[in-house]
């Protein structure tokens, strides 16, 4: 089991002193966040990839290869890369490069995106955000996976003897993710490649991204990767913690209140109830956390959302000591223990490349050009 | 007959609300029509007002508002009632609708009406409340009834205009209930596109 955190990234004013960082501050902030994550133990930091304000990271395997020449152990992912805008020939090279770079320390998640503007500015048509994420996805593959590529395609102008370099290290390509928060074809399609599917479900109720989770699992075993508790499955989630929840109810209100995305909405405690965010105790956010092994199944990645809505620098370091410092350890220790043998761990690259030594990946990978 | 369910959707703010006791007539007049086995399920959107207020700024409903969406998707047809407030629907009957998932309530029978305090007002039926059904792809039946003040009060011809308004508009909800085969609702996973199909369209 993989733990780590999610950053959106975004620049946001502190509600309780009125301070706005500066975008400097918050990419220096946020590299700080991902240090700190590696020292109390973290498994995964993982960016979001924007481009509107009040966000920063547009650039995400620039972040990431800052980051990887600070760590030596974390994971360094995405949350989300963008496959409907990006060229799939740039992230192929953008992420073998940082494969390299970070000794395979890498993965991504691939998401459409959700913001309109976007798609005319990288000139596509949101209409299409789909059929987007399927080609370019399938290209993805064969760019990472065949030395030489021609392709034709409806969305990128066609490749002719085309190699992407640098090559995957150790001709394993990044494990891939595929983020979604409504679409079951985005499911399917994580089902269809035996990729992991990771539910964002931190903004809205539980009970919709159980279906969602339990249709991909469902299509994960029909498309012949295992059995649906064998799919790779990940898990999103929000806490705020102090010692005493009272204390961190109180501190954590003004925030809630003026985020973006959910602030001026629903009161914290309608919120707290009717999605994963615990506001509390670590022992409260142990227990909730624990409750989404019961919806979801054993599952692979657990990322907490901790830096967001303008909470400063302090703070946040202080909660991922919280987190790292008696959070994830019982988390640790009781989904592993409980998550049965056939039911496999995080994806890590070493992993992939021992699979694919001893020749499990062929079938998967022949089945799929 | 089968057994139908036709829901009542009311915007009125003030409580007693002229908009609720107009719903509640045409929902009789509904049954009336067909008397055998005809369910009525009423909402009160000013009970659910934070709820959808809340929903247009996170983007999914609370549990209340998720059970009233349902009986209003659900059911096999339904009446929606709302005050005149500067010459349209109030802002919380349109809000309701604006929550909703797109195509929902598409070949659904719809029996519009409003209130207002003058009949100058009647015609916002048909240039405001007609369309948005029609944007949403409902079937609106060819009666809508606008009920003004003085209209409550009314004796004589002005009075029984009124009431004969409201038994047509809720007999012509009836007939196209009754015609129509009753609502299942859409599942997205039973219908998403099997994976091949997806990337062979690519």
């Amino acid at each position: 089991m993989q733990f780590g955190i999610f950053t959106v990234g975004d620049v946001t004013t502190d509600p309780t002193t009125g301070a706005a960082p500066t975008e400097h501050d918050r990419i220096k902030s946020m590299v700080a966040i991902a240090r700190k994550a590696e020292e109390v133990g973290l498994d995964v930091f993982a960016s979001g990839e924007h481009h509107n304000p009040p966000f920063v990271p547009s650039s995400p395997t620039t972040m990431l290869g800052y980051i990887a020449a600070q760590t030596s152990r974390l994971i360094l992912s995405t949350s989300t890369t963008l496959i409907t805008t990006n060229d799939p020939v740039k992230i192929a090279e953008d992420f073998a490069m940082l494969q390299h770079l970070a000794e395979g320390r890498v993965d991504l998640m691939l998401g459409r995106g959700n913001t309109g503007p976007v798609y005319p500015w990288f000139g596509q048509d949101i209409r299409k955000g789909i059929e987007l994420a399927v080609e370019n996805y399938h290209l993805l593959r064969r760019l990472w996976r065949e030395d030489v590529v021609d392709w034709t395609g409806e969305f990128r102008t066609p490749l002719q003897g085309f190699t992407s370099v640098p090559r995957p290290l150790a001709g394993v390509p990044p494990f891939v993710w595929h983020g979604s928060i409504r679409s079951p074809q985005i499911a399917e399609q994580a089902a269809f490649y035996g990729d992991g599917f990771f539910a964002n479900h931190i903004f809205w109720p539980t009970e919709h991204f159980v279906r969602l989770v339990g249709y991909y699992r469902q299509r994960f075993a029909h498309y012949g990767h295992g059995t649906p508790e064998q799919a790779i499955v990940g898990l999103g989630g929000q806490v705020f913690m102090r010692e005493n929840s009272q204390d961190a109810v109180r501190e954590f209100r003004p925030y809630f209140d003026n985020a973006p995305v959910y602030g001026h909405g629903p009161s914290l405690e309608e919120f707290t109830e009717q999605t994963p965010l615990t506001v509390g105790s670590p022992q409260q956010v142990i227990d909730k956390t624990l409750a989404f092994r019961e919806q979801f199944g054993d599952y692979q990645r657990q990322l907490f959302l901790m830096d967001h809505a303008g909470l400063p620098l302090k703070t946040v370091l202080e909660q991922l000591d919280l987190l790292g410092g008696e959070v994830v350890p019982v988390l640790r220790r009781e989904l592993d223990a409980l998550r049965p043998a056939n039911v496999p761990d995080g994806p890590t690259h070493e992993a992939l490349v021992a699979a694919s030594l001893a020749g499990a990946g062929t079938e998967l990978e022949t089945s799929t050009r | 007959m089968t057994p139908r369910t036709i829901a009542v959707v009311s915007s009125g703010l003030s409580q007693p609300s002229s908009t609720r006791l107009l719903a509640d007539q045409l929902a009789a007049a509904a049954v009336r029509a067909r008397p055998a086995g005809t369910q009525i399920v009423t909402i009160e959107l000013r009970d659910l007002a934070h709820d959808i207020v809340n929903n247009l700024l996170t983007g999914f409903p609370s549990p209340a508002l998720r059970d009233a969406i349902g009986q209003v998707v659900r059911a096999d047809g339904l009446i929606a009632v709302t005050p005149l407030y500067s010459g349209s629907y109030n802002g919380l009957f349109k809000s309701f609708f604006d929550v909703l998932d797109p195509e929902v309530l598409a070949g659904q029978p719809v029996l519009i009406a409003a209130t207002g305090g003058t009949a100058r007002h009647s015609l916002a039926l048909e240039h405001a409340i007609r369309p948005l059904f029609s944007y949403l792809r409902a079937l609106t039946v060819p009666t809508a009834v606008f009920a003004a003040t003085g209209d409550w009060g009314s004796t004589g011809d002005a009075g029984d205009a009124l009431t004969a308004r409201i038994e047509r508009a809720g007999a012509e909800l009836a007939e196209l209930v009754d015609q129509r085969q009753p609502a299942a609702e859409a599942d997205p996973y039973a219908s998403a596109t099997p994976f091949d199909q997806l990337l062979r369209g690519s």
